[in-house]
């Protein structure tokens, strides 16, 4: 297994350059859970620009405790039938086998995602071995760039999944925003000091200095459960949005997703996101992040 | 200097802009109908086709389809890369999904298959470059027959990969994520010479947008 083939025809896959590109094609939209093939045919149906197999939303694995894995390979077999969109799935945290086989069946990237229960509490799977793209949680800058240097090809706030609590993607996107800006304006002499504070490869720190952004696509995700949500955070600076629980744990989630979707687009019209909000029943019951106990926090697995 | 707008429904249409704006260019994001009035030249750029249909077909939002429809028709150069050839295609291999249905081309979705097959190579351009172009194809469509007043621009060995017909431009390839800005320009030389020929503009003929349920039957040779 090797990151980049070369063929015959001069046809290179797996390149950071292909693996980046797909991310960049699902700016401005939302990427949907889903557990099932019909789900991920609302979800599709709804405008959703991808989809993402897991085995239950994370509201479910909050609710019936256990060990969460990665989804059956038949069920995302048959999501991968059931929609023409991307297909992600979620693998557990250092769990490399789980992303090999979710690459043999043929998803468009891989969740490695704290969501589920880590395999590994040391060590994040080594994304450069594979051919397509991974998308991972980050809380912070260090976090974000510890994973790029990994090799994730796309970056999500970790916030706290299966809560319908914002507030936790909203303090990680603003930490990773800000902490950008800081690096802009900061003296070169100080960067080496900040990429040891930060635990992030010195090479990234350069890069994101100097561009001002991540060099990967960073989507919000982990408690957004309305359309307003959904706009706060691409108004913060996000490039889209996961939503989990909250479409498929709501009232009415054809209505609900599609409303999510206009309001990624049209996150800049109050009028608009209004009109969309209107009459979408009940949304998802939720709990507030505070009230989580240490052990009940999602964001905290991983490093 | 030409005003170019990009479609930022849903996609990469960031990319595009930065592009555009290295070219001296002024670019803009399209979200609404009334941004369309003062555009010389619009990109439609990579995304999900789904998506945009679905935004399309809401009422809100048709009328941008509409409008962009008959600009198409009476000159205004339009590029789409990837989705954006899909949306600008008569005819789409299995599917009724709503569409701008202007250029005589038959695409096929996704045809490369999934992301693992997805690509960088180089491809033969020979009307813009004697240089191959580095070609990125992400879970990429190919034109699989076009009328033969399409202009066949670039051939991989699965089908065709960029075409033009009059003011009409599509790549199944992103050029916007490469930095290569060899087809930009071209485009961009497009919007500028149609400007230029603006007095001589064929009238618009009357069509509306092609809903998911209401499929324009066309026959492609």
């Amino acid at each position: 297994m090797v990151t980049e083939v070369k063929d015959a025809a001069g046809i290179k896959t797996g390149t950071d350059l292909v693996k980046r590109a797909l991310p960049q094609m699902l700016k401005g939209g939302v990427i949907m859970d889903v557990v099932n093939a019909e789900q991920a045919k609302i979800a599709e149906e709804a405008g959703a620009c991808a989809v993402m197999a897991l085995e239950r939303v994370p509201a479910d694995i909050r609710a019936d405790g256990g060990v969460a894995r990665m989804s059956d390979p038949e069920l995302v077999a048959k999501i991968i039938e059931a929609v023409s969109i991307p297909v992600m799935a979620k693998a557990r945290i250092g769990h490399f086998v789980e992303a090999q086989i979710l690459e043999s069946l043929g998803v468009d990237c891989i969740d490695e995602s704290e969501v589920l229960t880590p395999a590994d509490e040391a060590y994040h799977i080594d994304k450069k071995k594979f051919t397509i793209p991974f998308v991972c949680g980050a809380r912070n800058l260090g976090e974000a760039l510890r994973r790029i240097g990994e090799g994730a090809a796309m970056i999500r706030t970790k916030g706290e999944a299966g809560t319908g609590d914002v507030v936790e993607a909203v303090r990680h996107a603003r930490t990773i925003l800000g902490e950008i800006k800081k690096l802009t304006v900061m003296p070169e002499e100080e960067l080496m000091s900040y990429a040891k504070e930060i635990g992030a490869p010195f090479e990234l720190i350069l890069q994101v200095a100097k561009e001002g952004k991540l060099p990967v696509v960073n989507f919000a995700a982990g408690g957004i459960a309305t359309p307003a949500d959904a706009a706060l955070m691409m108004q913060l600076g996000v490039d889209g949005v996961f939503v989990g629980s909250g479409i498929f744990k709501s009232g009415n989630p054809q209505k609900r997703a599609l409303a999510i979707v206009k309001a990624t687009t049209y996150f800049n019209d109050p009028k608009m996101l209004a009109e969309v909000s209107r009459n979408l029943g009940e949304p998802m019951v939720g709990r507030t992040a505070r009230s989580l106990a240490p052990e009940e926090e999602l964001a905290t697995r991983g490093w | 200097m030409v005003n170019i707008g990009v479609l930022a429904l849903q996609g990469d249409f960031a990319e595009h802009i930065e592009m555009l704006a290295s070219l001296g260019a002024n670019a803009f994001a399209i979200r609404r109908d009334e941004e369309l009035a003062n555009v010389d030249g619009l990109i439609i750029p990579g995304g999900e086709s789904t998506t945009i249909a679905k935004l399309a077909i809401e009422a809100s939002i048709d009328t941008i389809f509409n409008t962009i429809q008959k600009m198409a028709l009476s000159g205004m150069p339009v590029y789409g890369t990837c989705m954006g050839s899909i949306f600008l295609a008569k005819e789409i291999e299995g599917s009724q999904q709503g569409r701008l249905a202007l250029m005589d081309i038959k695409v096929r979705r996704n045809a490369f298959g999934p992301q693992k097959f997805s690509s960088e190579q180089l491809v033969e351009i020979p009307e813009i470059s004697n240089e191959p172009f580095p070609a990125v194809f992400i879970r990429a469509p190919i034109i699989l027959t076009c009328k033969p007043n399409v202009k066949v621009m670039a051939k991989v060995p699965q089908g065709i990969v960029m075409a033009r017909q009059d003011n009409l431009l599509v790549t199944s390839f992103h050029p916007e994520v490469t930095g290569n800005k060899a087809v930009h320009q071209y485009f961009v030389k497009m919007v500028q010479d149609a400007k230029k020929s603006s007095g001589s503009k064929s009238p618009i003929e009357s069509v509306t947008f092609y809903p998911e349920t209401a499929i324009p039957v066309t026959q492609i040779s």
